[in-house]
């Protein structure tokens, strides 16, 4: 089974059919910012992905998450693999991982994925039923290299909050699509926190299968030295009605810190009133990092309700800096409140205070500062 | 008492054209109960005497000194300036984005008190404080210097000024760009600041306006990098009359 590309920024070809994918040569668009080298024999099948993980859940009150065979078919039908890594990985995974929100459910789901340093190949999906109300975070931890996608179902009326959280060990990888279709008057809040691992490379996409469609796409990303961040996004509007809001902020720190955000927006000649906007901001706190941003908004009809994009990428700025020591506040303590600032907007949208306090503490030790300090900061934004 | 000294204090910027000299051997004394006022025409380098005070990185201290009760404060960094008793009002507060001013103030508050203050009496104290100025209280929720006005930023820096209490506050053009009413309210907090006599006001200012609310016990006039007078008070009303005219021909012809 494949599915044709319907524009230049759609993938070329989607086919759960590992035959049907070529093999990258790195100049392609979507891979000519990745450092290939690390994921090459990943993507030739030279290295089995046959690798172990652990995989923990909770779900408040009981959803259904289980381990299903490969052959289940909630697999892979809203989503097929855009590039061989992505059918190949979906080929190696044994036992995906399913998680079904019921019709109505309200509640919190978490599911943590912890890889043990090998190579493994991992598949999520997240089924809500209609008119579901639920939240489902996703914790992926520990070393190895993780490949597969997460495959997003939103029923009808449902509204549903996924959060992939990437706190990888040092060295580890992390390559896959974050797919969501989205149902009639559905709304998905999609959210990536990116901190850890030495290459995460995701791809959210949404489509949409009905009018009424909200989707809100939160990003947050910190690298350091040696780490390699990408997120490409890609909203598919491909149906009237619905709404799409993009926002992703990312801190770059240290020699060598490489993020990479691309948004693709297109709205195709039959979305009308539609309504989107996609922005991405980048801060630089020290030389010798990157930051690549590339918003991209492609219209075929012009009767839509808005359309737009934004993308900076600044410099720490250093008035802010004297402006918070000339009130007494340490310099490390200061670039710590600049940054925690930076990305409290997204936090604060993405509404899940465990996790902005675990970003915090995260921001926190990258700086150099105890966490301690600030506690004021988290009886304030609720963590 | 407190005393901060100043003593032939140089100081240049770095441009271009390679390192400018602005400050041209500053000697001025402003001690514990005494509101000094420094006044002079634009570009004659007052308020770079108040951001090499405060320690800003853009200036390079050529020559000089700067001590407060005999420390040295060249030698601090601008942290431990502020925690030191110094304190710089800024004419233009810069933006902090996501950083509410509650948490800000209280994270300034408590580098400075050397304490975390405790979070019941602290709320009590930073509304007493706002209301003095007329602060609306859904302000501690905004970012800091977002979108303020320019007399709400002004309000915002004497409000730091009220609750941080230093030994000497050194104010940058606290007046310029505020309308009478601001201008009163701004007046009132620096006022009440320096009423118990225990600190010391510096106040940089380009037109006399201010002096009106504010009282000077000394008047400087700054010109071309240095203090070409000092007198009382009756120097103020002297440049109302009068302007600049006389001291800027002095420093040309010397």
């Amino acid at each position: 089974m494949s599915i044709a590309p319907a524009s230049d920024h759609a993938p070329a070809l989607r086919s759960r059919d590992v035959a049907d994918h070529t093999v990258p040569s790195g100049r392609e668009e979507s891979w000519r910012f990745t450092p290939l080298a690390d994921i090459t024999d990943a993507i030739t099948g030279s290295t089995a992905l046959d690798g172990g993980l652990d995989v923990e859940w909770t779900a408040d009150p009981d959803a259904v998450v289980e381990r299903v065979s490969a052959g289940d078919p909630r697999v892979g039908r809203s989503f097929l693999p855009a590039d061989l890594l992505a059918a190949r990985a979906l080929d190696a995974c044994a036992e995906p991982i399913v998680v079904t929100l019921p019709r109505e459910w309200q509640g919190v789901a978490r599911v943590s994925v912890r890889g043990r340093g090998e190579d493994a190949a991992g598949h999520v999906v997240i089924d809500a039923a209609p008119f579901s109300e639920g939240t489902v975070i996703l914790d992926f931890t520990g070393a190895g290299r993780y490949f597969g996608a997460l495959e997003v179902r939103v029923g009808d009326g449902a509204r549903l909050t996924v959060v992939s959280l990437q706190d990888w060990d040092e060295g580890a990888v992390h390559v896959g699509e974050h797919h969501a279709a989205i149902g009639r008057d559905a709304r998905l809040l999609m959210g990536h926190i990116t901190l850890g691992g030495s290459l995460v490379r995701l791809a959210p996409t949404v489509s949409y299968g009905a009018p009424g469609g909200d989707a809100e796409l939160l990003g947050l990303f910190f690298a350091d030295a040696g780490q390699h961040l990408e997120h490409r996004v890609f909203v598919d509007h491909d149906t009237p009605h619905c709404r799409s809001s993009v926002l992703y902020k990312g801190a770059l720190q240290g020699e060598g810190a490489h993020t990479v955000w691309i948004g693709d927006v297109l709205v195709r000649a039959q979305a009308i009133g539609v309504d989107t906007y996609e922005v991405n901001r980048n801060l630089i706190l020290t030389d010798g990092a990157r930051a690549d941003s590339v918003p991209n908004l492609e219209l075929e009809t012009g009767e839509i309700v808005g359309a737009g994009h934004a993308s900076a990428t600044g410099r720490f700025d250093d008035e802010q800096l004297f402006y918070l020591q000339a009130r007494g506040i340490p310099a490390d303590l200061a670039r710590v409140l600049v940054v925690r600032g930076f990305f409290a907007d997204v936090l604060q949208r993405i509404g899940q205070p465990d996790l902005t306090r675990r970003v915090m503490r995260n921001v926190d030790a990258r700086l150099g500062v105890d966490s301690m300090d600030l506690e004021t900061w988290d009886e304030e934004h609720g963590a | 008492m407190t005393t901060l000294d100043i003593h032939d204090l140089h100081a240049s910027v770095e441009t271009d054209g390679g390192a400018r000299e602005i400050l041209r051997g500053v000697t001025l004394t402003v001690e514990s109960g005494q509101t000094h006022a420094v006044m002079g025409p634009n570009g004659s380098g007052k308020s770079t005497l108040a951001y090499v005070i405060a320690g800003h990185p853009k200036y390079t201290v050529t020559g000089g000194s700067i001590t407060l009760d005999g420390q040295d404060v060249l030698e601090m960094s601008v942290d431990e300036r502020a925690r030191a008793g110094l304190f710089l009002a800024m004419q233009y507060p810069v933006e902090i984005p996501g950083v509410s001013v509650s948490n800000f103030l209280r994270t300034s508050v408590t580098a400075v008190r050397g304490e975390a203050p405790k979070l019941r009496t602290w709320v009590k104290e930073m509304k007493g404080a706002m209301e003095a100025l007329q602060i609306d209280p859904a302000f501690a929720e905004r970012s800091v210097n977002e979108g303020f006005s320019g007399g709400e930023k002004k309000r915002h820096e004497i409000l730091q000024l009220e609750l941080l209490k230093p030994k000497i506050a050194v104010l940058d053009e606290t007046d310029s760009g505020l309308d009478v009413d601001a201008l009163k309210v701004v007046a009132e907090g620096v006022n009440r600041f320096q009423e118990d006599g225990t600190t010391g006001t510096l106040l940089i200012t380009h037109y006399t306006r201010i002096l009106r609310y504010i009282h000077p016990d000394f008047v400087h006039v700054f010109v071309d990098g240095r203090i070409v007078e000092s007198g009382g008070p009756e120097l103020a009303t002297q440049l109302e009359d009068e302007g600049y005219e006389r001291f800027l021909k002095a420093g040309a012809s010397s």
